[in-house]
């Protein structure tokens, strides 16, 4: 039979200023965690929500990145003809051809530059990717040497607002409008009209091709081109182009996870300190509850119980402490494309209960110890203790 | 006084749980032969109980005496199974203690045995009421029945209105009922006090008494009482005192 709950929480909370450096340790851990982890998630997000499941991409052969990809024009002629392909209203293709550049942009504040991925795209090209909305401004034009760009990224870099103009490789670009890919790559990227970007950046050829075909026939797609000579490309969904992307995330949840690991050894040696005392001056209701007929067993699961209590206060104030900054947004170096990737702080629900159940853990693992002393204590001893 | 309306509950208590039934004549309820507890200090044996012998009656208000380090205490955990002995046997309703094991020794002093502590041991955190209910958790009693017997008890120390109160928010006196409280709410045939008045005035030392005699004569409880005090002992219907480990009279 176990001690009564209240019992254990009270013995809790009654010692609080002892155990309230415990629970702020504990408390600064989880926020750690759940910060560090909250921006995996929000870099995995933003991959992961990118893209249109029905749509195909097409690179060249051995590329691992749109950037580092070529499509010719002839090649791209020859891609309208693929077997599959889907037609708009007016017997349009669904099928367009992008053309990307990265530039270099300041950041905001004198934080130096980075760089910005440019996506020379076409009507088509915006018909095609559905999460992307103009949300101020209008739609660039061709000829004009005008961008829309993701309202994420004028937030972090300089010259990017309706109206202003930014210069890059002697050219001046003027934004027309700001477009918000609702947490996606898109909200990492500039765009413009394709045939402009080709111009002005001297590319003679395309970068990639986005065409939508029904999902069954990719295959018969995927014959096609590799069938032919004259198409050294290859395709791939564009939902698992980005989440493959997810990679990018990698070292940041390593770091997180490291971090929280190497913090929680402190926070178990504070747990395990806390609960010694607690043993410590209670000793003599040990030796009283154990009178009254309750077993070493119910005084071990007591003591872990108030180990775990303290650990859960102290992770709900970790999450408190980590939930400003959700939906912060903040950018990054995306190693694929070399270029920022912009995404937000994402504090899940899931996340939460994980930060809870770490400090639960480093809460029992502090107070094993102490209970297993205190199951042990000699009764008659522990009486006589003060 | 305020021990009279406690003493009226008694004298009117037909319907209480607590109340045993009165038979004489049984076989003691306490029988201890040969009981010796030896302590080993490098060569040296220290008896702290030497060959003890002594039966104790359904009933009885038995007062153990004897300067410090005379083994009352230790014969009075032994009685109350939280000590074993070196040797000898101690059956309690027909049962050795001292054969019992550890675990099976917790839930026999649950069912019965109430123990008074001069420090009266309150679970700081817990009201009268919870404190009282502690033992009665490792029963199979519902909440309901629960509740019931903590009232009857904490009616028969006279402290029902207090039972939402903490421990610190009570006299010495008051802390020490609700260890009685605490001691007879499982209704066990025994209940042991070890200087259950070393830490209270004269007048809270004679209420206290005065619930642990009712509790004899009225519901024949088998009432042992470690003490120093003169006073105390005059309470009892015998005293037995001890002398270095061993009987003096």
């Amino acid at each position: 039979m176990a001690l009564p709950i209240q019992y254990n929480i009270r013995s809790v909370l009654v010692r609080w200023r002892s155990t309230l450096s415990t629970i702020f340790g504990i408390g600064l851990v989880v926020a750690v965690y759940v910060m560090m982890q909250s921006l995996a998630i929000g870099l995995e997000q933003s991959s992961a929500n990118t893209g249109d499941p029905r749509n195909l991409l097409l690179m060249r052969k051995g590329s691992t990145a749109e950037t580092s990809s070529q499509v010719t024009r002839e090649q791209f002629k020859l891609l309208q003809y693929l077997p599959g392909l889907e037609k708009d209203e007016k017997g349009e293709p669904l099928i367009s051809a992008d053309t990307m550049i990265l530039i270099t942009l300041a950041r905001r504040g004198n934080q130096g530059e980075a760089n910005i991925l440019v996506r020379g795209v076409t009507k088509m090209g915006i018909y095609l990717r559905p999460q992307v909305e103009l949300i101020q401004g209008r739609m660039f034009e061709p000829g004009r040497r005008e961008v829309i760009v993701s309202q994420r990224l004028a937030e972090r870099f300089e010259k990017l607002g309706i109206g202003e103009t930014f210069k890059t490789g002697g050219h001046e670009l003027t934004v027309v409008g700001w477009i918000d890919g609702h947490k996606s790559a898109f909200d990492s990227e500039i765009w413009m009209d394709s045939d402009d970007a080709r111009s002005l950046f001297d590319r003679e050829n395309y970068s990639s091709v986005l065409l939508r075909a029904d999902p069954t026939r990719w295959n018969e797609v995927t014959n096609r081109v590799e069938s032919d000579k004259r198409l050294p490309l290859m395709t791939i969904s564009e939902s698992k182009y980005y989440s493959d992307q997810t990679a990018t995330a990698t070292p940041i949840r390593f770091l997180g996870n490291f971090l929280a690991t190497a913090m929680s050894i402190g926070a178990v040696f504070a747990a395990m300190n806390t609960m010694y005392a607690s043993v410590g001056s209670r000793t003599r209701e040990v030796g009283t509850l154990r009178v009254l007929g309750f077993r070493r067993r119910s005084i071990l699961i007591g003591f872990l119980i108030e180990g775990a209590i303290l650990a859960f206060i102290g992770g709900a104030l970790g999450c408190l402490l980590a939930l400003p900054i959700n939906h912060y947004s903040t950018g990054t170096l995306n190693f694929q494309t070399f270029s920022e990737v912009v995404f937000e702080f994402n504090i899940t629900l899931p996340l939460i209960i994980k930060g809870l159940v770490f400090a639960v853990t480093v809460g029992l693992i502090g107070s094993l110890f102490p209970a297993i002393r205190a199951s042990r204590l000699p009764v008659i001893a522990s009486l006589k203790s003060l | 006084m305020e021990s009279d309306p406690i003493l009226n509950l008694l004298h009117s208590n037909v319907t209480s749980p607590l109340n045993a039934s009165e038979e004489t004549g049984e076989a003691p309820v306490v029988q201890i032969q040969e009981l010796s507890k030896v302590y080993q200090q490098g060569e040296i044996s220290i008896y702290a109980l030497n060959r003890i012998s002594l039966n104790i009656a359904q009933g009885e208000f038995l007062t153990l005496m004897g300067p410090s380090g005379s083994g009352k205490s230790t014969l009075l955990h032994i009685i109350a199974g939280i000590d074993r002995p070196s040797s000898g046997q101690c059956r309690v309703q027909g049962i050795d203690v001292t054969k019992l094991s550890e675990s099976e020794l917790a839930d026999w002093r649950n069912q019965n045995v109430g123990f008074v502590f001069q420090t009266f041991n309150l679970l700081p955190v817990l009201t009268a009421f919870e404190n009282v209910e502690l033992p009665l958790l490792l029963t199979r009693l519902t909440s309901k029945q629960r509740k019931k017997q903590v009232l009857t008890a904490l009616e028969l120390v006279g402290l029902a209105d207090r039972m939402g109160h903490l421990p610190r928010q009570l006299s010495g006196g008051q802390e020490q009922r609700v260890a009685i409280a605490r001691a007879l709410v499982t209704d066990p045939q025994l209940i042991v006090a070890d200087e259950p008045t070393g830490n209270l005035d004269s007048n809270s030392a004679h209420e206290v008494l005065d619930i642990l005699q009712s509790l004899c004569k009225v519901a024949a409880k088998t009432v042992i009482v470690v003490t120093h005090d003169p006073k105390a002992a005059a309470f009892g219907s015998r005293s037995v005192h001890l002398e270095k480990g061993e009987l003096a009279n």
